[in-house]
């Protein structure tokens, strides 16, 4: 495998798959590099007793010419080039243009009991279902927000799970207000349609979310807020998801700059998708959350434009404009309860790697200080869940990304020609 | 879609789905992969490789995040909990 590209891509999902053809296509020598064994991304997740999708299918047999690095994580940057950690060991690849499509992960807030064996992320659970994930038989609770809940609920019942209620915290007018307005996206009405047959007999409720979850060895109840009361729901499996915030821990090492959408960053782009660095662009959810069709499409412009063919990127725009419209519906209609931010008491944890709870916290006005004495934020997910939900309650932000961007060996950060500067740990 | 591979959790041999991940093969045995700081025990939380929850030993390697890896043929698997 040679270790320079005309276009690195990162993140084999839609966004990914879509930039890589796109760039092979104009004669590119192209890399698809991501962490995970196989490519796809979140939602086309590779499932091991089910046939993925067509256009999954057909996105991952149009790679022709792209070296697919499965495996492969990217944990630290230098000039035009990324320090990448394999199963064997650590590589440098460089690039002429780097096309980011990280993606996004799940909003996972604290909430008593949360650390229980048995409580996943609602993707979280389904991605963990689709790689054969025992859940036949078992009774599944899904809470949290978003249409991904459903999709979840659909996975989880082609798996054989019991799947006994699906809890939304949004209001019910908000939740139909949403489907009404979906009749401007055929595509997308048609979709939740099949959902909703799919899902008949399952019970969906509004303004309802999870207070706290009990059992000994692994979840066995969960109390549920809902308009009407508190309920209680015996259950083996409870996956609950507050909904998506992307990954931006790569685009910030490279110096991009950030835009919000409240608490929490996406990679700040322009229409056609440069970010704040000559060379780096940012496609689907990294950008932004907006679903599958945008991060196809997003995925062939940057692809279009990092290979200088601009009208055909320009060609795309007014298509990706009004699918990014859905993405800010969804923000609007799916917007989080204030109440979820008060859902964890001073004994509840907030940082799972280092077991500091909430508690602990109290006083802490940002991150560094809250690290230093605490060591909140410095376990091996560095921050991804603890900080996202420290950012989300309204405690402080997120402190920036600093390399390693994921926890690496020895060897491989031994390979870094620039090791990061005392000056970087500070200012983080 | 219908191979099976055999691996060894904590010493049981365990049969799932070739593509199936680490994770799901000890899931058949055990909801606890892990034990944190303070003892607690600990399973997969986000199935994508960001919460570090899953970190198991695989063949001699230690914290290796269980969902991120497909099982093999005669893996040794060993929890921490
Ligand atoms: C758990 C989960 C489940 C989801 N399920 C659905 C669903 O069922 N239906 C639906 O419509 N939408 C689903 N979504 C929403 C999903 O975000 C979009 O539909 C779509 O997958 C976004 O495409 P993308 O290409 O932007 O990013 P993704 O599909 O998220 O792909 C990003 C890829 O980048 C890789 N990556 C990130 N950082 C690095 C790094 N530093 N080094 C190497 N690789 C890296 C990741 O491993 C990932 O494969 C889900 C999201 C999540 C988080
Ligand atoms: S379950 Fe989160 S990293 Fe594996």
């Amino acid at each position: 495998m040679p270790d320079r590209y005309d276009v690195l891509v990162v993140g084999a999902g839609p966004a990914g798959l879509a930039a890589a053809q796109t760039a092979a296509a104009h004669g590119a020598r192209v890399g698809l590099l991501d962490a995970q064994p196989r490519p796809g991304g979140q939602v086309w997740r590779h499932d091991v007793r089910h046939q993925a999708p067509r256009a999954a299918r057909e996105a991952i047999a149009k790679l022709q010419g792209v070296d697919v690095l499965a495996s492969h994580s990217v944990v630290a940057v230098e000039s035009s080039a990324l320090r990448v950690e394999t199963a064997e060991g650590g590589r440098l690849i460089s690039y002429g243009s780097l096309i980011l499509a990280t993606g996004a992960r799940e909003l996972l807030l604290p909430f008593p009991g949360w650390t229980l064996p048995g409580i996943t992320g609602a993707g979280g659970l389904q991605a963990l279902t689709k790689q054969g994930w025992p859940v036949a038989g078992k009774r599944v609770v899904i809470a949290g927000s978003g249409p991904l809940l459903l999709a979840a609920a659909d996975t989880l019942r082609k798996h054989g799970a019991q799947v006994l209620g699906i809890y939304e915290q949004a209001p019910a007018a908000s939740v139909h207000a949403f489907a009404r307005q979906l009749r401007h996206w055929p595509a997308r009405a048609l979709q939740a349609i099949g959902l909703r047959v799919r899902l008949a007999g399952v019970p969906y409720r509004f303004g309802s979310f999870v207070r706290r979850a009990q059992g000994s060895d692994s979840v066995q109840r969960v109390d549920i807020d809902t308009p009407t009361g508190t309920q209680t729901v015996e259950c083996d499996l409870l996956a609950v998801g507050y909904g998506l915030v992307p990954n931006t821990e790569l685009a910030q090492l490279l110096g991009c700059a950030m835009d919000y959408l409240g608490p929490h960053p996406h990679v700040g782009v322009d229409r056609l998708l440069r970010t704040s660095m000559g060379g780096v662009y940012a496609a689907g959810e990294a950008g932004g959350i907006g679903g599958l069709a945008v991060a196809r499409l997003e995925g062939a412009m940057a692809a279009h434009i990092a290979t200088g063919h601009s009208v055909a990127a320009h060609a795309l725009a007014p298509q990706r404009d009004r699918e990014r419209r859905f993405g800010a519906l969804l923000a609007r209609h799916f917007a989080l309860d204030p109440r979820l931010h008060a859902l964890g008491d001073d004994s509840t944890m907030v940082c799972r790697c280092e077991d500091v709870t909430l508690g602990d916290l109290n006083g802490f006005t940002d991150a560094r200080a809250a690290k230093l004495a605490t060591r909140c934020g410095m376990g091996a997910c560095q921050g991804r869940i603890c900080g996202t939900a420290l950012a989300e309650l309204g405690r402080f932000p997120r402190s920036g990304a600093r390399p390693p961007i994921f926890p690496a060996r020895l060897a491989t950060l031994a390979g870094l020609t620039t090791l990061p500067s005392d000056d970087a740990y500070r200012g983080s | 879609m219908s191979a099976q591979v055999k691996l060894s959790v904590n010493g049981s041999l365990v049969e799932v789905p070739a593509g199936a991940s680490v994770a799901a093969a000890i899931a058949q045995l055990t909801t606890q992969f892990r034990r944190s700081v303070s003892g607690t025990h600990r399973a997969p939380l986000c199935g994508m490789g960001v919460c570090f929850e899953c970190r198991v030993q695989v063949d001699g390697v230690a914290h290796v995040r269980a969902c991120m890896t497909p099982v093999s043929e005669g893996m040794q698997v060993i929890t921490d909990a």
